[in-house]
């Protein structure tokens, strides 16, 4: 009863974003700021885990691939693979479900418990537009760079850790890399990243822009973003699995 | 000018306001006083259209608020300024560009013009300019009130809404910003409407006072009509104010010569001590406990 609460009153958010914007201009600079917040702040963390996670994939194939009959381009292959569909967009998506999502439920949250969204309102301002829109479009257009992002470093990181390990000569990676390449695979990423971009930015602004109540309540929202988003995103990835591959 | 009319709001099976007539003089400073859960917020909160009332309507001008599409609200809207009680900057932005973001966000003019009235406004409210740049984490309480202020006269509105301007604040400070909220309206011609239970903002600037209780409009006068007052409900309210009590007991002083019962013994012993006469005939003049003899013995 709950879940379908809370999804008529997200339908019921998402219907009153859509109205002419008071000043575009304010709502471009909001776009923009958005855009800086998640894409330029997230870069980091994505840039870390990324390389990480192309490391340890490398070593771990190459772990279990002991035979003498399969040859050292494999790895590279099934780092690529693995890499593309789901290492970086899943997993790099759950860490800003975290780091994006916390953010966007505490600011909004915060903003709605100190009457900042009702000033806005009063002036005459459809906040949901303002603060929200900007929000998703800016994910929309700065998540799938940063997934496309984790993509290359993350297999940059695999091919270092193998040649720093001794596992595999880079000139075999770069080899085993280029071997049945399929491009469809990153389209398949891109999707997802799209889908993972809604979801990391719409469900957390839903919960902090419906908060209500004190400081208390700001934090079980951000904590209640995080986890739904996560979920939610899981899903999508198992749905979208089974559509598209 | 507005018009509030059987205005009626109920969460669930709760009745918060039931039925409220009043009118709100254009040029005054209009107080709606109660004490906390009598409604006075949520009535507020109908009239500026954050929560939707049951029945009844809100009449800007005559034009029937509560009934307007949302294009129409947006106008109204336009016109309002609101003061929040706990300011409501936008913690990203500083002083100067929370002012200007009505400015931004309504006007076309030249950023040179905007910075000139965000100038204005900012004088207006006496604040100095070395805090146009601080953000409002930065500065104290008064100031960012002031800042709020400024914010909501910016784009001239023809109706001011201040929800409790004086919460938290020192009384010096209390007076600073209610002197500005009256000189403000008397020198635009606002509607102003002043949500408090601060009993010196009701003697200081209360041309026009509406006493809530449990959701209904109890009393209406003045400043000057509201200590006289015979309503019971209005004096147990009032009268729970140290300095409203004062000014009955010297009242009472004035009228019979006698000290009240209820003076507290600080405040007895001090005007004993000034004017050297046992008021109270206990044998001593101001504090017993420094056995000064008084003067008729």
């Amino acid at each position: 009863m709950k879940i379908l609460r809370e999804l008529g009153e997200f339908i019921k958010m998402a219907g009153g974003m859509f109205r002419k914007p008071e000043n575009s201009k304010m709502y471009w600079k909001q776009f923009m700021l958005q855009c800086n917040d998640i894409g330029i702040g997230s870069l980091g963390i994505i840039c870390i885990i990324s390389v990480f996670i192309g490391a340890v994939s490398t070593l771990q194939t190459a772990y279990q691939l002991v035979s003498p009959i399969i040859p050292k381009t494999t790895i590279a292959q099934i780092v690529r693979d693995t890499v593309i569909l789901e290492f970086a967009p899943t997993l790099s998506c759950i860490v800003l479900c975290g780091v994006v999502g916390s953010k966007i439920a505490s600011e909004l949250g915060n903003m709605r418990v100190s009457e900042q969204i009702d000033a806005l309102e009063i002036m005459g301002i459809n906040t949901k537009g303002y603060l929200v829109l900007p929000k998703i479009l800016a994910g929309l257009v700065t998540i799938p760079l940063l997934i496309m992002l984790a993509m290359v470093l993350g297999i940059w990181g695999g091919r270092l850790a193998g040649t720093a390990a001794g596992i595999i000569d880079p000139s075999i990676f770069d080899t085993g890399l280029v071997m049945a390449f399929k491009a469809y695979n990153v389209y398949f990423a891109l999707i997802k990243s799209f889908v993972f971009a809604f979801i990391i930015t719409a469900v957390p602004a839903f919960y902090g822009y419906n908060v209500k109540g004190g400081a208390l309540e700001i934090g079980h929202s951000s904590t209640r973003a995080v986890v739904v988003s996560c979920v939610l995103l899981l899903l999508a990835d198992y749905i979208l699995s089974a559509l598209l591959l | 000018m507005i018009e509030i009319k059987n205005l009626k709001k109920s969460f669930d099976d709760k009745a918060v306001l039931k039925g409220v007539d009043v009118v709100f003089d254009e040029g005054k400073c209009n107080l709606i006083i109660g004490s906390s859960g009598s409604g006075k917020t949520v009535l507020m909160k109908c009239m500026v259209g954050l929560i939707k009332p049951s029945s009844g309507s809100v009449l800007y001008d005559g034009d029937d608020f509560v009934s307007m599409n949302d294009v129409e609200k947006k106008n109204i809207r336009e016109k309002i300024g609101m003061l929040f009680q706990g300011g409501a900057l936008f913690d990203s932005q500083t002083v100067e560009q929370n002012v200007m973001f009505p400015l931004d966000m309504f006007t076309s003019d030249k950023y040179s013009k905007k910075k000139e009235r965000v100038k204005q406004v900012l004088e207006r409210v006496q604040l100095k300019e070395d805090a146009y740049r601080k953000f409002p984490s930065e500065i104290s309480g008064g100031m960012q009130k002031r800042v709020a202020l400024a914010r909501a006269i910016v784009l001239n509105p023809k109706y001011l809404f201040c929800d409790e301007p004086n919460s938290g604040l020192d009384p010096q400070t209390s007076m600073v910003i209610d002197k500005l909220i009256q000189e403000i309206t008397q020198e635009y011609n606002i509607t102003t409407i002043i949500n408090t239970h601060d009993m010196n903002s009701v003697m200081e600037i209360g041309d026009h006072i509406t006493y809530m209780h449990q959701g209904e409009k109890e009393w209406e006068g003045n400043n000057k009509e509201i200590i006289l007052s015979e309503n019971q409900k209005l004096n147990d309210f009032i009268f729970a104010s140290e300095f409203l009590k004062d000014a009955k007991r010297m009242r009472t002083i004035q009228e019979t010569g006698e000290i009240p019962k209820d003076m507290p013994a600080g405040v007895k012993d001090a005007i004993e001590e000034k004017l050297n006469v046992d008021l109270d005939g206990d044998g001593h003049i101001g504090n017993p406990s420094k056995n000064k003899p008084s003067s008729k013995e």
